[in-house]
């Protein structure tokens, strides 16, 4: 009885050992990764910069980042050699977003044309996560408003309330892998006043926005705006951007062909009448650099 | 009489295997400071994993969980440099040389000197480590300091930002061990 105890405290000390005896590599690896199982991991960098190349992009400034962005829409290529392709003229919006938080930005910026101030909020409702409780996609939600700030020659309709339009926007998009993202960003713009009677106040287009990466500071882009309701007939035209990202240290630098002239919600949806078709198409760029107000915290032993 | 044979077999079957140490909130400091900007990161999540008998170190980095003070400058370290994505740990599997000249249950400082592998960013190369353990109330405390060679380990700096960046990095790893259960 005796001898029959002792051989299987002597089996419970071999199998314990047995078990302890795997590789400390092995064990290691096992204790993380069924950490790993339980957590969350947010998908981060799915669009180099918070705008697609016109339109919102599904990512956000990080906290206490300041986004300094110059866009710049030269003239229509089809002006030809006597106007440089366009180079000859050139519009412009300043503008500057600041991270109030990693979900929510505000931003406000002033275009050439029209004279034009918007500013807007943007806030993140939902990011793509992996992992452990994950969601597959980013939902946002943008809303912004504009304000002409040039005279309306008519003096009886030259009221500030109408000078102002509005816009909303959801932004539903997924990274898919490391190397390409795709958005669609439905969008409603409301004008106070519109030129024609039989023009719509309200306006909607689906946006699709969509990046392939082409290395690890290069991607390509393509920001689209089909109109889907309130558009005048042969009038009001899809705005269609073409473009790449350049990344350099805190600058990025977005080069692209579109066929809008305006660079805010409300201009480049409503008020694009350039057609592709007619090569009615402009160089431009965006350059955004970013400036770090409040730093993460990260303390050093 | 039973029960106690079986109590001590047990309780020899464990202590015979209970010096081994670990912690997975070790920390990591990385550092390629140059003249111009000031780049240093820091992780608080690694994991160590010591065996006091055989001397076998075994790290295990999680690169994504590096904070640096500048977010662009975390997001560049992890999208362009260091490649998260693809290559999202990095380990160090190596043996302490000079492991029976410790004694853990002595408070003390112990110089070592540590051969292993280093893995970063896909590249494994030998490397050898010198450092200490602190013993302090039968915990040990492993603390090192090294350079790396960013192109060593295929890690490319492209030209525009060439002289921000400096081509050896400063690493330094500090892990308080717990011993394991």
């Amino acid at each position: 009885m005796k001898k029959k105890l002792l051989l299987s405290c002597l089996c419970a000390l071999i199998s314990t050992t047995a078990l302890w005896a795997q590789t400390d590599a092995s064990e290691l690896d096992m204790l993380l990764t069924q950490d790993e199982q339980s957590q969350k991991e947010y998908v981060r960098n799915a669009f180099k910069s918070p705008r697609v190349i016109n339109g919102h992009s599904m990512e956000m400034l990080g906290k206490g980042v300041l986004d300094f962005r110059i866009l710049h829409r030269f003239g229509s290529i089809d002006g030809g050699v006597n106007q440089l392709f366009g180079l000859d003229q050139a519009s412009m919006r300043l503008g500057f977003d600041y991270g109030i938080s990693r979900n929510l930005t505000i931003g406000i910026g002033r275009s050439t044309l029209n004279k034009e101030i918007d500013g807007f909020v943007k806030y993140r409702i939902i990011q793509q996560s992996k992992g452990h409780n994950s969601f597959p996609m980013s939902v946002l939600w943008v809303s912004g408003m504009t304000l002409n700030t040039s005279e309306i020659s008519d003096p009886l309709l030259n009221h500030i309330e109408n000078r102002i339009a509005y816009y909303h926007q959801a932004i539903i998009g997924r990274k898919f892998g490391t190397a390409y993202t795709l958005q669609l960003s439905p969008i409603l713009i409301h004008r106070n006043m519109v030129d024609r009677n039989s023009d719509k106040n309200n306006m909607v287009a689906l946006g699709i926005g969509g990046r392939m990466k082409l290395s690890n500071r290069t991607a390509f882009l393509l920001d689209t705006y089909p109109i889907l309701y309130g558009g005048r007939k042969n009038y009001n035209q899809m705005v269609l951007s073409v473009g790449f990202d350049i990344e350099t240290g805190g600058h990025v630098f977005q080069l692209h062909i579109t066929n809008a002239h305006g660079m805010n919600e409300k201009a480049f949806v409503a008020e694009t009448t350039q057609k592709w078709s007619d090569l009615q198409i402009q160089f431009g760029f965006n350059l955004s650099r970013v400036f770090t107000i409040v730093k993460n915290k990260s303390s050093s032993f | 009489m039973k029960k106690l044979i079986l109590a001590i077999a047990l309780l020899n079957s464990f202590t015979g295997y209970a010096q081994k140490y670990m912690t997975k909130t070790g920390s990591v400091d990385f550092s390629a400071t140059s003249s111009i900007e000031k780049i240093e990161g820091t992780d608080k999540s690694v994991a160590c994993l010591l065996d006091a008998q055989t001397g076998a170190l075994n790290l295990v980095i999680q690169v994504k969980s590096f904070v640096f003070e500048k977010q662009l400058m975390q997001e560049h370290f992890n999208e362009n440099y260091m490649e998260t994505d693809l290559y999202p740990k990095a380990t160090f599997r190596g043996t302490l040389g000079n492991i029976k000249s410790i004694d853990f249950t002595k408070d003390g400082e112990y110089p070592t000197t540590t051969n292993g592998k280093l893995s970063i960013h896909g590249v494994t190369k030998d490397v050898q480590v010198k450092g200490k353990v602190i013993v302090k109330g039968n915990k040990p405390t492993l603390q090192a300091s090294f350079s790396v060679l960013l192109s060593d380990y295929n890690i490319q700096i492209p030209g525009p930002v060439k002289d921000k960046i400096s081509k050896d990095a400063r690493i330094s790893v500090k892990c308080a061990l717990e011993p394991m259960k």
